[in-house]
This record gives structure tokens, C-alpha cells and sequence, in this order.
């Protein structure tokens, strides 16, 4: 049995318990809820359907509304630019998960160390996922710089030949990852830290006693049970590597070329650009159908995890 | 040597290789804002230097004076105040009571909804919101990009008092009926000020949320109604502007925030945890 599921029973049980006893449960709290019923209606639901209904027409700004069945999405499936960029995203977010995941969770490990001055150093390591991105793109457009740039400085101080970053095709999406990783390590980061801060100290104990060393402490028995954790954040990660637009539209507007154009840059071209919103529309719902079919398959892993874990303790 | 001090030794050393793998772990985020403050107060002469200068010959204040005295910046300021404060403010109005009715009724499957809303890229909120805005007439004001910031406010707020509320107990809300209270003076009069510290979490991480946003504003904004993260990309597409100029500019833009985390680090932490644990 997992923690997360052990502890979800426990919660379920004390709620049955006092609703069951005290009537508390039957008391309507719907006039609490109602007012934000309203406000997400109207500002999720609401869009979303009416973006339905714009995605099966040929609409253009300025002109009348024309249905068209499922022509855009048939369009779609031959458009070169457009499954170009479903690509692109795929790597693109591969990429943007793997690398925080490690370097979140080699994070974790360490802040999760008694050391001098721990506060500090967790708040500077946690300052680029909070900084608005807007302006940390800028400053990382100017560290790009093929001949000013501070990075091919630095390069140049181990002795490595000076990169193009995200001035050329082929390293434009390790660039944008690279700025990625440095923006979320800190999200994985906080996630794993309070898997590890929930870890229950009696099992190290008795493997301390049985003389287990530090590499097999973590293999054993912190790695199965931070697990639930993990794999949070690998789908928060996911989720925003995918719809990943700030940092891609400031630093290279999907350029060069189309070379980092992501599915989202391409939405956004579409939509505002071209203002086709009928085939915009189109693309936002695959692209949202996109995410949520692999949100699900990481659940999914999540669910398959813990029950693989519970049948083998 | 004895064992004693060889164990203190030991202990010694590894809490010091903590420290430096720790060091080594922060130095991109260091590195980043302290060159981030290097480029905004050097000079063009210096900021165009190779091999770079860290440390300004001579400190260049005129590029931060330059940016308060650019035309429009307080307006810009004011309007990102405008935006993330009501959007803000209007969340916590409708998405305190609404985590505590999710949390009392154990209704937690209904935040399935927020999890949608997380998981929409903002992009394909704005193709019918803009549309629906042009209808009303209301794309020359901040109205639109008030409503549209609910979008990440009120999902903010819901999660984390969702979270909060679940874990406050539910004993003196009891007790409060059984003295005949009702249930809004329960709420008004109990639970509030129990779930404050809730409150603050969502407040401050809503702020953060809606003050960096950018992708709303680049589409909602017209000349008048830009946002800060909005005007500070501008500056770099429509003026010739030089490295120091527009540093100072993403710094200043960015420095609210940063001090806000600085500032509240703990309760940031609290709450990204709860939040996205319970994301899942």
C-alpha cells in the first residue's frame, strides 16, 4: 500500500466517521460553491464549448460564420507545418521533463539535508521559477548573444568552442530546454521535498541496522516511496513542457525559421497572426486532446505504480 | 586522534560537501540575477565589452531613470496593478467559500474542473474570449484581461484553500451550531479567521501568477492597456534599445515578485507542496 492511499483511507474513514455520526455531511454547502460555479462556467466551460462550435467552421475575422463539419481537422492531418510542430512539442517536452526531473529530484535530496544556511540557498534556487518570464527571456536573449553573450564567455573559460544557441536551427530547441530546466528544476524540486519531508523515519532505522549503505537506502526504500511524488510532478511537468509559450514566444518567436515552433506557437500564429479562428480552433482542441490523452497515460502509470507496489510489500 | 573528534571530523566534511554540492546546485539562479543587475547598471560601452565585465567601471543609474521616465511606464504599472489586484481580489471572493464548500461536502472529485483549467493552454481561452470581447465593445479597457486572469487566479485559490480547509478541524465549527449559530456566521465568524493563513498563501501565489503573466496581455492589450510583462516586450521589438536600458527594465518589472518570494518563501513553499501534490 502506498502512503498516499494509506493516508486517503485513514482521512476517509475520520470523515465517515464524524459526518456519519454528527450530520455534518448533510448540511448544503452548494451557496459556498455556487458563486465560482458561475465564474469557472463562464470562464472555462463556456469558452471551451464555444470554441467546439468555431472549430467545425471556416471562420475569419471580419466575415460571417460558415459551417464546415470536420474539414479543419481533415485539413489538419496534411498540414506539414502543423505536424511538424506536434513533434517538435514531443521533444521539446521529453526533453523539458527529463532534465528537471533529475535535477528536481537530486535537489530535493540535498535541501532535504540538515546544512548551514539552507533557507537561503532553497529561496535563491527557487527564484527562477517565480521571476516573471518575460524578463528573464530578455536577459537570457542577451546571454545567448553569439559574440557578446556571457555564455560563450564562460564557454570559452573551460575551453569550448563558441555555440550559436538559440541563433541556429539545430541547437535552438536544446537552448529553450536548457532555460526550461533552469525555470522548473525548482517545481520538481518542492514536490519530491515534501514527498521526502511525509517519509516515515522507522525503516531507515532498521535498514541502518542491517547495514544497508546510503545508495541502497534511497534505491530500496526511498525511491518506492516518493514514487507517488515523482510521478506529480513528471505530469505537472508534462503538462506545462507541452503548453510551454512564454519563454519560446519572448526569446525566439519559433524561429529561426520555424525551427522552435511548438504546437502552441503555431495556435497562436493560426489564431492572432493569420486570425483563422475556425482552423485555430481546431488546433486547440487536438492540442488539448494532446495533453489530456497523455495526462491520462501518466495517471494512469501512477495508479498501475501504486498498485504494482502494494502487491508486492 | 580519537574517535570522537575522527566522528566530528567526518561529519565536518560531509556537511561541508552538502554545502558545496548545494553552492554548485544554486550558482545558475545566482549567476543569472547577479548578471541580470550587472547588464541593467552598466553602460552600453561596458554591456558591448569582450570578454565581458561583471562589475560596472561606472555605475549607470540613467537606465533605471530612464525607465521610470519613459512615457508610459506608470500607466503600465498601474494597469498591472489594476489587473492582478482585482483578479486577484474577485478570486478569493468566490474561491475561498468555494474551496470550503469542496472541502466539506469531500467533494474533491469536482476539482476535476480545475484540473482542465491547469491543463488548457491559455492560448484557446483567448480565440472565444477575444471574440466575445470584441462583440461587448470592451477590447479598448481592462475589463477583458480582468475576466481572463481568473482563468490562473481562481484555480489557485480554490486548490490551496481546498487543501487548507480539509485539514482544519471540524470540532469548533460543531460546537459553534450547537450554540445555534448558522451556517454563514460559522463560516464568517470560525472559519475564516482559522483559514487566514490559507488565505495568505493563495493571495501571494495568486499575485505571482497573474502579475508574470504574459500570453493574456500580448493578444487583450491595446496601446493604453498593457501590462508590464507585456510593455517590457514591446520595448524590445519597437525601439532600439540597448542591453542596459532593457535589463533594468525586466528587472524592474520583475523585482515585485522576487521580493514577494524573498519575502515569503515559507508560505510559497507551503503552498506550491500542497497544491501540487494534491494536483495529481
Amino acid at each position: 500500500m502506498t502512503l498516499a492511499s494509506a493516508g486517503e483511507r485513514r482521512a476517509s474513514q475520520q470523515a465517515r466517521r464524524l459526518s456519519g455520526s454528527r450530520k455534518v455531511g448533510r448540511i448544503s454547502y452548494w451557496p459556498f460553491v455556487l458563486p465560482a460555479l458561475v465564474v469557472v462556467s463562464a470562464v472555462v466551460v463556456f469558452p471551451w464549448a464555444f470554441t467546439l462550435w468555431m472549430s467545425v467552421s471556416e471562420w475569419k475575422v471580419g466575415e460571417p460564420y460558415h459551417f464546415v463539419g470536420f474539414a479543419n481537422y481533415l485539413r489538419l492531418l496534411h498540414d506539414q507545418r502543423f505536424l511538424q510542430s506536434i513533434g517538435r512539442t514531443l521533444l521539446y517536452t521529453v526533453l523539458s521533463v527529463v532534465a528537471p526531473m533529475v535535477i528536481g529530484t537530486l535537489a530535493a535530496l540535498l535541501f532535504n539535508e540538515k546544512m548551514p544556511a539552507r533557507g537561503l540557498l532553497r529561496g535563491i534556487f527557487v527564484m527562477p521559477m517565480m521571476a516573471t518570464p518575460v524578463a528573464i527571456a530578455l536577459v537570457w536573449t542577451m546571454m545567448f548573444h553569439p559574440q557578446l553573450g556571457v555564455l560563450n564567455y564562460l564557454l570559452s573559460l573551460i575551453g569550448l568552442d563558441p555555440q550559436d544557441w538559440v541563433f541556429a536551427p539545430d541547437t535552438v530547441i536544446a537552448s529553450l530546454v536548457m532555460v526550461e530546466t533552469w525555470q522548473w528544476s525548482p517545481l520538481v524540486m518542492l514536490i519530491v521535498l515534501g514527498g521526502l519531508a511525509s517519509l516515515p523515519a522507522d525503516p531507515y532505522e532498521s535498514a541502518r541496522i542491517d547495514g544497508a549503505n546510503a545508495f541502497q537506502r534511497f534505491w530500496y526504500l526511498t525511491l518506492p516511496m516518493i514514487l507517488p511524488f515523482l510521478l506529480v510532478a513528471m505530469t505537472i511537468r508534462m503538462i506545462d513542457a507541452l503548453k510551454s509559450f512564454d519563454i519560446i514566444y519572448a526569446i525566439t518567436q519559433g524561429g529561426p525559421g520555424t525551427a522552435s515552433e511548438t504546437t502552441n506557437l503555431y495556435l497562436y500564429s493560426v489564431a492572432f497572426a493569420y486570425a483563422e479562428i475556425g482552423y485555430g480552433s481546431a488546433i486547440a482542441v487536438l492540442f488539448f486532446l494532446l495533453i489530456v490523452v497523455l495526462s491520462l497515460v501518466l495517471l494512469h502509470v501512477r495508479e498501475l505504480s501504486g498498485r504494482i507496489l502494494g502487491t508486492t510489500k | 586522534m580519537s574517535a570522537a573528534t575522527r566522528r566530528r571530523m567526518m561529519r565536518f566534511a560531509s556537511q561541508l560537501g552538502t554545502l558545496f554540492c548545494a553552492a554548485l546546485l544554486v550558482s545558475p539562479a545566482l549567476f543569472f540575477f547577479l548578471w541580470m543587475i550587472s547588464l541593467s547598471l552598466k553602460l552600453e560601452i561596458d554591456n558591448g565589452a569582450y570578454p565581458p565585465i561583471f562589475i560596472p567601471t561606472h555605475i549607470a543609474w540613467k537606465n533605471y531613470s530612464g525607465v521610470f521616465a519613459s512615457n508610459n511606464f506608470f500607466l503600465y504599472f498601474w494597469n498591472s496593478i489594476v489587473v492582478t489586484g482585482t483578479a486577484t481580489l474577485l478570486a478569493l471572493i468566490v474561491g475561498v467559500p468555494a474551496g470550503y464548500g469542496i472541502a466539506r461536502m469531500k467533494a474533491s472529485k469536482s476539482a476535476i474542473v480545475i484540473m482542465i483549467a491547469r491543463m488548457t493552454p491559455g492560448l484557446s481561452y483567448l480565440i472565444p474570449m477575444f471574440l466575445i470581447f470584441q462583440w461587448l465593445g470592451l477590447l479598448g479597457t481592462l475589463a477583458p484581461q480582468i475576466i481572463i486572469h481568473l482563468v490562473v487566479t481562481v484555480p489557485i485559490v480554490i486548490w490551496v484553500m481546498i487543501g487548507y480547509f480539509e485539514t482544519t478541524p471540524l470540532e469548533l465549527e460543531e460546537a459553534a451550531m450547537i450554540d445555534g449559530a448558522n451556517r454563514w456566521q460559522i463560516f464568517s465568524q470560525v472559519t475564516l479567521p482559522i483559514a487566514r493563513p490559507g488565505i495568505v498563501v493563495s493571495l501571494i501565489l495568486s499575485v505571482i501568477f497573474s502579475w508574470n503573466n504574459f500570453i493574456f496581455g500580448v493578444v487583450l492589450a491595446g496601446r493604453d492597456t498593457r501590462t508590464l510583462p507585456v510593455a517590457v516586450y514591446n520595448m524590445l521589438s519597437f525601439e532600439q534599445v540597448s542591453w542596459g536600458p532593457l535589463a533594468a527594465a525586466a528587472l524592474v518589472v520583475t523585482f515585485p515578485v522576487l521580493v514577494l518570494t524573498i519575502v515569503a518563501q515559507r508560505q510559497i513553499v507551503a503552498g506550491l507542496t500542497a497544491g501540487a501534490v494534491k494536483g495529481g
